[in-house]
């Protein structure tokens, strides 16, 4: 495959780097001219010293034969562009932006960029599976953002605890379908009695989070709720 | 009219001080507070420190029910940012955003962006005043496209035109 590599930091060298490895053909696109010399130096002549956000030099650099673009330089609105650059003008065919502001997860990926990858959302991520206070856990959202992917502990107290997987009333549109015990995943079966310990896996629409918290996790305490 | 106003540099701030003059609501927005300097003592609209490409900071300094949007800072892919968040996420009808280099500027036309692009209309200016002729590149690129989630923008009111070719020439 084709890879387009925009931004030569360290995300941009390393990725670069083991798509070589692994017998994929590279460009990076880095503008600032030492770093560029720097990590040709390092990898061979795949590097381009040009601003990846420009039209022209996105063009010289082969992005309309490119099977994938990469877009991961540290600001968020240049990766955006590149990735909108390569679909919209380029007809790439999947585009990737790093995103450092979670919060622009939902709207690069309502702008067309085909995969979002937030280094802070993961960071975070890893670091509420291990507060107890974040019993439903977001993991990722899909599509356009309007489904996502929620993790719920279930505890002490939790109203679920005991009963069947198929005895639950869920929000339409929302599913339970994995669970994972004893750090064990397997799918969730209808006539699969729950437990204290376990992580549910739910697919849903947003909205059905203060559902999903009444039935997996117990009635929603507006003062104290946490913010997730 | 409300107009907000997103980087409050030469341009963004004669702009900002011509609408409020005119008697218009005008919201500037800069990373900077020092860019504020720039503003006449007797500005009455609202000066915010924000990013200008952050959909709360948006909401928050009032963006949500402007009617026009101009995206004017330094960088093309800030504008960019900005000005697909007031067409998409705010529904702002009127949106500039200044694109500075010419391929990408007609990229964002075809997707549904008003595009001011510099490095033409300057180079118009000088071609014109050697009696050399315009370039035959467009300055101020109408949209053509659809943007992503939305329709068309309306065409720009000929006094917001014209008062953005007078302030850069």
């Amino acid at each position: 495959m084709f890879v387009l590599v925009v931004g030569g930091g360290k995300v941009g060298y390393y990725l670069a780097k083991e798509l070589i490895e692994n017998s994929h053909e590279v460009v990076l696109m880095e503008k600032d001219r030492d770093r560029a010399a720097q990590i040709a130096d390092e990898i061979g002549s795949i590097v381009v010293a040009h601003d990846g956000c420009e039209g022209k030099y996105l063009g010289e650099a082969g992005c309309a034969r490119a099977d994938i673009v990469a877009a991961v330089t540290g600001d968020d609105e240049d990766n955006l562009v590149i990735c909108q650059m390569a679909k919209r003008h380029f007809d790439v065919p999947r585009t990737i932006a790093r995103v450092n502001n979670p919060k622009n997860e939902a709207l690069f990926r309502h702008l067309g960029v085909d995969e979002i990858i937030s280094p802070t959302r993961m960071i975070l991520g890893s670091i509420e599976q291990d507060i107890p206070v974040h019993e439903l856990l977001h993991l990722a959202a899909l599509g356009e953002g309007e489904l996502e992917i929620i993790e719920a502990h279930l505890q002490d107290g939790s109203p679920a605890i005991g009963r069947a997987a198929g005895d639950l009333t869920m929000p339409v549109g929302c599913s339970l379908f994995a669970v994972v015990r004893d750090g064990i995943a397997s799918p969730l079966l209808p006539d699969m009695r729950l437990r204290v310990g376990d992580k549910v896996i739910a697919i849903g629409p947003s909205e059905c989070s203060v559902k999903l918290h009444e039935q997996l996790i117990g009635a929603v305490d507006v003062e104290a709720s946490p913010t997730v | 009219m409300k107009i907000v106003i997103v980087g409050a540099g030469r341009v963004g701030s004669v702009l900002a001080e011509a609408y409020d003059a005119a008697g218009h609501e005008v919201v500037v927005l800069d990373l900077s507070t020092r860019a504020f300097d720039r503003l006449p003592s007797e500005f009455r609209g609202s000066a915010v420190r924000g990013d200008g490409t952050d959909e709360d900071t948006l909401r928050r300094a009032g963006a949500s029910d402007a009617d026009v949007f101009l995206a004017l800072t330094e960088g093309d892919n800030r504008n960019v940012m900005a000005a697909q968040v007031a067409a998409e996420k705010l529904g702002i009808g009127k949106v500039v955003a200044k694109i500075n280099d010419p391929v990408r500027a007609a990229a964002y036309a075809d997707l549904g962006l008003a595009a001011l692009c510099r490095t033409t209309l300057q180079a118009d200016a000088i071609s014109a005043y050697l009696g050399l002729g315009p370039l035959g590149l467009p300055s101020v690129i109408e949209p053509t496209g659809s943007h992503h989630g939305g329709a068309a923008h309306a065409p720009l009111a000929e006094s917001l035109d014209g008062a953005a070719h007078s302030q850069e020439a």
